[in-house]
């Protein structure tokens, strides 16, 4: 098999006297999109945030290609270059035009043509139905509209893998559709995507692997179809049972886990 | 009909210099505010980072200014330090000394609160981007700190013309001071010059501050 894109070997990360991931290892192979999901608290934030150092780890390793990222370390802003990431809470510029935004790293960082990279931006703009928002600011914008900007303004650095980081979380629920769809067209380009999200439907969908992260540690690490329909541990079937909504006070009184999952927005 | 008192300005050169004390306490507004500002920003930024003794030195500096009626300053510096030191400084000297202490304290506790109110997050996503550190400051931060910051610093510079008129207390003859000479030497011929007198003072601080505090309200109402 071809030289992972990241490589996570045992990383540890503490805060203060709290172990928020322990021993993490993990492979992200070219093309691979990963879901991580688990319980909030788990540390799959955290293991996006390891990634592009914004977070210092205590132990192990982390390898874009074969080139190791250390928080502090002088090529820090090289390799995150090569790393895009997208926040809950988008994190757009205030003070800066979407275009702008968009341009700001390819050009600063980069140093690439202005003329290039708008051309660039535009043409993934308008793939995105946000042409027309070009001039806009992002107070002007939905937070949907806002995060589509930020998976424009991360895919425009050209990074080797992208992170997402429950990119949907602080959208309102008819908005999380249109950034979720975006993020499966990366998907059939092929991009090497890393995702943390609490959406099952499109974990499902986009997925290649599921991971199942739990107080730090590595629980599961299987298909999707897999991991949805025959879950293996305990701990997975709990935490699916954990998204399904049941009334055990009528009627027979039977499990949770014995109710089919309800049909909600389904992700093709 | 009672006069207002505002004959005595147009006898002999009393309202040229009224404007000439007027422009004695801009000068020293003037030049504490430049001296302020620079070093205002300066300190401000350096305060921001976590190290240890500069910081605390920083704090005792700030609470002591800001405790300070600025009146006391005044004293302390002009009156204190000649008798302490020996030093012979003039009025105008003391004065500038005492507006830059304060107007540098006060600016730098507004250019920390500017820069610190920029969330970490958005730190955060420009390193992410990829930009370096200074490339995340200049092109990310700032923008957004100044934004803050352009509204309240206009607010900072008018209140410290104003407060430049505490400056005859220590014998710098500025523009309440000729006022106050003006009507001394009318007492007789106009007793109600007092009141012509700082009405026209009032009016000239006015037509100062106000279309600073108006430009201050605007840059505050785009930016908002």
């Amino acid at each position: 098999m071809a030289e992972p894109v990241l490589t996570i070997e045992h990383v540890m990360k503490k805060y203060e006297s709290q172990t928020v991931l322990y021993d993490v290892s993990l492979q992200v192979h070219k093309g691979e999109v990963i879901v991580i999901v688990g319980p909030s608290g788990s540390g799959k934030s955290t293991l996006l945030r390891c990634i592009n150092a914004l977070e210092e780890i205590q132990n192990g390793e982390i390898r874009l290609g074969d080139q190791p990222i250390r928080s502090g370390a002088k090529d820090l802003p090289q390799i995150r270059q090569k790393i895009g990431m997208v926040f809950q809470s988008y994190e757009l510029f205030p003070h800066l035009t979407v275009m702008n935004n968009i341009l700001l790293a390819p050009m600063k960082a980069q140093h690439r043509q202005k003329e290039e990279v708008k051309a660039e931006a535009m043409t993934l703009l308008t793939r995105i139905g946000l042409a027309d928002k070009a001039d806009s600011y992002p107070r002007q914008l939905s937070g949907g509209q806002k995060q589509r900007v930020a998976i424009v303004r991360a895919l425009c650095m050209h990074p080797e893998i992208l992170l997402f980081d429950e990119v949907t979380a602080a959208l309102d629920p008819e908005m999380v559709r249109e950034v979720l769809e975006v993020i499966l067209q990366l998907a059939d380009q092929n991009k090497t995507m890393l995702i943390v999200t609490h959406e099952m439907q499109f974990a499902r969908a986009v997925a290649d692997r599921i991971i199942l992260l739990e107080e730090g540690k590595i629980r599961d690490d299987t298909t999707p179809e897999e991991f949805f329909d025959h879950p293996k541990t305990e701990l997975a079937r709990r935490f699916l049972q954990s998204f399904e909504y049941s009334r055990t006070s009528k009627g027979d009184n039977q499990g949770l886990s014995d109710r089919p999952r309800i049909p909600s927005a389904q992700y093709s | 009909m009672q006069s207002l008192g505002l004959e005595v300005l147009f006898k002999g050169k009393n309202f040229a210099r009224l404007l000439g004390g007027l422009w004695t306490a801009l000068q020293i507004s003037l030049i504490s505010i430049a001296i302020s500002m620079v070093l205002g920003t300066l300190l401000g930024i350096l305060v921001g980072r976590k190290n240890g003794i500069g910081r605390v030195l920083m704090r005792c500096y700030l609470e002591f200014i800001h405790i300070m009626p600025q009146m006391v300053l005044l004293f302390i510096v002009f009156f204190g330090t000649a008798k302490a030191f020996g030093w012979n400084l003039s009025g105008e000297l003391s004065s500038v000394i005492v507006f830059s202490l304060w107007g540098t304290a006060e600016m730098s506790d507004l250019v920390r609160g500017a820069v610190t109110s920029v969330p970490v997050i958005q730190y955060e996503s420009a390193m992410a981007l990829g930009l370096s550190r200074p490339q995340v400051f200049r092109f990310v931060i700032l923008p957004q700190a100044l934004r803050r910051l352009i509204p309240q610093s206009i607010n900072l510079i008018t209140r410290m013309i104003k407060t430049t008129s505490l400056v005859l207390m220590i014998g710098v003859v500025e523009i309440l001071k000729v006022g106050q000479q003006i009507i001394e030497a009318n007492r007789k011929s106009s007793p109600n010059a007092a009141f012509g007198v700082y009405l026209t003072i009032f009016l000239l601080y006015f037509l100062l501050c106000w279309p600073v505090s108006l430009l201050a309200r605007q840059l505050e109402k785009r930016w908002g």
